[in-house]
């Protein structure tokens, strides 16, 4: 999308909102309609506007597990890094809600049924960030009580690594997030796990 | 499960014939007589596993009575990691992020913890900069753990500029955490025999930078909270336990505290070179939710001193043991000398070994006494650690903190007993 | 305390409990261990904290450990803190796989609610007369206890590029 600007001629207030309402009305004629269409409107996809608007108002699921939920938080709530930046301050804790489930910190064996019910509430579309080293692949703790990696129960679409990862990284993640969306929501983990044209069932 | 409903064993002295007395009855005997028939229908519900007051995932089934709760119990175990069966497996270098990762706040405690417990085994004299440079981290690291309490607590009582302004006077002190180890949190700073690397030039500066900053912040989150009318209603008056049901749960830190029982492991039992530094122990008077939050303000303010002392007569000398059979050699040595050389092979490759035997360290962590027991079988690995840790113990006190109150009182009661969740199930 | 302070403890124990009940003392470290034998931790425990001349009424700790392969397998180790006089005391009793049953000491120090749950679930010792003797860090139906020294660690191997092609795959 290419955003030119020119300065219109009366650029004055009132102008501006005459012509708008003619060109409501249909009154504006021939080359005064294409400068004004020009001008003033904007040709996309309609996939492409509802990418743009659905990558910048993501809402996180309020979720924290452990050590990467106060670097979580520190993102959230520190002024310093701020997620509200990318539109993603709004933390919803109903999984209803949300569509954007950062799962922070090590998931036990007792922990996962309840992460993939949690998981199965959200509504379409919804995407997993897989933040730490712990939830990626189960970081340090190679035993019996964490479960290996969280994408053995659920579609992780983006890995932060660290333990914990800095802020910076988190939003680093959530930023890569949004191009993936920008791209194509249905894909993503889909094509990384050859699930083309698929759907979920829960 | 049926087996759910059974009740808890919360009042002491009548342990064995609690459970004799149906649930039912045993709620008949509170007065309640205002209310009429309908209203003793009892609800349990779950205040589950992801929930936003929880701190963590913490998973409380409670009964009500309508607004009021009757009963709570704590189901544990949604982060349990198994840390003390891994640390089984690894060399007691290794041991330390392992170690640290359970009480996720205060991450330097239970790396000192296990430390102290190891150095008492190997019978190894820390040098007087290392116990110096550790008070300092210490206390930095108890600043920014209450700091973190209190943005959260806030938030669940309903204050949410604290969050805000919590998570940013936390973010200076995790600069100084970066500065002298390298990250911001489970830097692996404390090492056995001392810590990992002296500071660097300029850290000193920015500390007395960040303790006069946090000095007029103080004032200012005080000036926010503790002349709102809202917040001293909801948490005066809230969640008074008795001293003698909190020594007998087992209860330490600012808990114990608030109720009036001045005990603090940094001054009955000194460690680590305490006994050197001049503060005070914050103790309050009537043990409600108040009293808490006061108490672990006040603290913040005598950590803010000991920082100050410690960056003031900071001794010279070396910052971890000489001992070249437990700390590893600096690394220009390793060009010039071949002991050095073979020591670093053999710590690195090996690990040092711990003559066999047993001993149990215990700190004053910002939520408690945390004790480390670790038990040694002569080889480079730990038969057993197991840390005691504070807040597994205090979540026994939630049901007595939390009996008759309301629905909101409750959340305030959890937000004030600061559960870090990560300890409770290790 | 030192070692002479241990024993005159486990004099008066000897002599207020039974005379079979302390199995021994050590004093390592600046730490003072009592042994006792498994059946009569309690009592040794509420003599120590009402009847002693020194009594140590605060329980800070309860713990299991694996002495394997020493036998008698389990121990468990009760840590005992006097506030007044600053000190500590550890009481250790050891039982083996077999018929790993304590008694508990919940009614004289409720502290020991959750901690001996856990002992339950990591070691399989059963402390009799605990009102809610059940798993508590482990779902409720896991079989095993998980802190025994024979218990696998668990996990996934590494991959690393040697065993890469002899491990299975989730996509096999």
């Amino acid at each position: 999308m290419e955003v030119r600007r020119t300065k219109i001629e009366g650029s004055d207030l009132r102008v501006r909102q005459l012509k708008a309402q003619q060109l409501l009305r249909g009154e504006l004629e021939a080359e005064d309609l294409e400068l004004e269409v020009e001008q003033r409107l904007l040709f996309t996809k309609l996939e492409t506007a509802q990418n743009w608007a659905r990558k910048n108002a993501l809402f996180p699921l309020g979720f924290g597990l452990a050590c990467c939920a106060i670097e979580m938080i520190t993102v959230v709530g520190s002024p310093r890094n701020d997620l509200s930046r990318f539109g993603a301050e709004v933390i919803r804790f109903s999984p209803r809600q949300a569509d954007l489930l950062i799962l922070s910190g090590r998931v036990s064996i007792k922990m996962a049924p309840i992460i993939r019910r949690l998981y199965e509430q959200m509504l379409e579309p919804k995407w997993v960030i897989a933040m730490g080293a712990c939830s990626s692949s189960a970081g340090m703790f190679n035993n019996y009580a964490v479960v290996q990696g969280a994408d053995k129960f659920l579609p992780v679409d983006i890995y932060v690594p660290g333990c914990p990862p800095r802020p910076e990284a988190l939003i680093y993640g959530i930023m890569k997030l949004q191009d993936q969306i920008m791209g194509d929501p249905a894909m993503g983990w889909r094509e990384r796990y050859r699930a083309e044209g698929t759907e979920e069932v829960a | 499960m049926t087996d759910e409903r059974k009740p808890t064993t919360g009042r002491v002295g009548t342990m064995t014939e609690a459970l004799e007395v149906p649930y039912r009855e045993r709620e008949r005997s509170v007065t309640m007589e205002a209310l009429g028939e309908e209203h003793e229908e009892l609800l349990t519900i779950n205040i589950g596993p992801h929930h936003p007051a929880t701190h963590g995932v913490l998973r409380l089934l409670t009964t009500l009575e309508g607004e009021i709760v009757r009963d709570v119990k704590p189901i544990i175990g949604y982060v349990h990691t198994g840390i003390e069966k891994s640390c089984e497996d690894q060399q007691y270098w290794k041991v330390i992020p392992f170690v640290e990762r359970m009480d996720y706040l205060s991450y330097y405690f239970n790396a000192l913890a296990f430390c102290m417990a190891v150095e008492s085994l190997l019978d190894e004299e820390v040098p007087p900069r290392a116990q110096w440079l550790r008070v300092l981290h210490l206390e930095l690291n108890r600043i920014a753990s209450h700091l973190f309490w209190i943005a959260t607590a806030a938030l669940d009582i309903g204050a949410i500029t604290m969050l805000w302004w919590g998570c940013r006077d936390r973010d200076l002190a995790l600069d100084l955490f970066e500065m002298s180890g390298g990250q911001r949190f489970h830097t692996r700073y404390f090492q056995v025999g001392g810590v990992v690397e002296d500071i660097p030039p300029g850290f000193e500066e920015m500390t007395r930078k960040f303790v006069a900053t946090m000095y007029t912040r103080i004032e200012q989150y005080l000036s926010l909270l503790d002349r709102n009318e809202i917040w001293l209603q909801r948490t005066k008056g809230t969640g008074n336990v008795p001293a003698e049901s909190l020594l007998e749960l087992g209860v330490t830190g600012p808990l114990l505290r608030a109720t009036g029982h001045p005990w603090d492991l940094r001054k009955a039992m000194p460690y680590s070179g305490y006994e050197n530094f001049d503060f005070s122990v914050p103790v309050g008077t009537v043990g409600d939710n108040y009293d808490r939050f006061r108490v672990r303000i006040e603290e913040m303010r005598q950590s803010l001193r000991i920082v100050e002392q410690a960056l003031d007569g900071l001794p010279e000398g070396a910052y971890i043991t000489d001992n070249r059979k437990v700390a590893l050699p600096p690394r220009h040595e390793l060009a010039t000398s071949m002991e050095a050389l073979i020591h670093h092979f053999k710590l690195v490759t090996e690990g040092f070994r711990v003559p066999p035997g047993e001993s149990y360290i215990a700190i004053e962590s910002p939520r408690g006494e945390l004790g480390c027991y670790v038990l040694a079988d002569g080889s480079a690995k730990p038969a057993r650690v197991h840390m005691r840790d504070p807040s597994f113990v205090n979540l026994q006190a939630l049901p007595e903190m939390a009996r008759d109150h309301l629905l909101a009182d409750f959340i305030t009661c959890v937000a004030m007993l600061d559960p870090i969740l990560g300890g409770v199930d290790r | 305390m030192d070692a002479t302070g241990l024993e005159l403890i486990a004099q008066r124990v000897r002599e207020s409990v039974g005379d079979e009940v302390v199995t021994g003392t050590l004093f390592y470290r600046g730490r003072a261990t009592l042994d006792v034998a498994p059946q009569s931790v309690r009592d040794v425990v509420a003599y120590l904290r009402d009847d002693d001349e020194e009594p140590w009424e605060r329980l800070m700790s309860v713990h299991g450990v694996d002495y394997l392969p020493a036998e008698p397998r389990l121990g468990i180790h009760y840590e005992l803190l006097s506030m007044e006089r600053a000190d500590r005391l550890n009481v250790r009793t050891r039982v083996g796989v077999e018929d790993p049953r304590v008694p508990t000491v919940v009614d004289l120090h409720p502290t020991a609610d959750f901690q001996e749950r856990e002992v339950f679930d990591m070691f399989g010792v059963v402390f009799e007369g605990h009102p809610d003797m059940r798993r508590i860090l482990m779902p409720e139906d896991y079989e095993g206890y998980p802190q025994r020294r024979d218990f696998p660690m668990g996990g996934e191997p590494v991959i690393y590029t040697y065993n890469e092609p002899k491990l299975p795959r989730w996509y096999d």
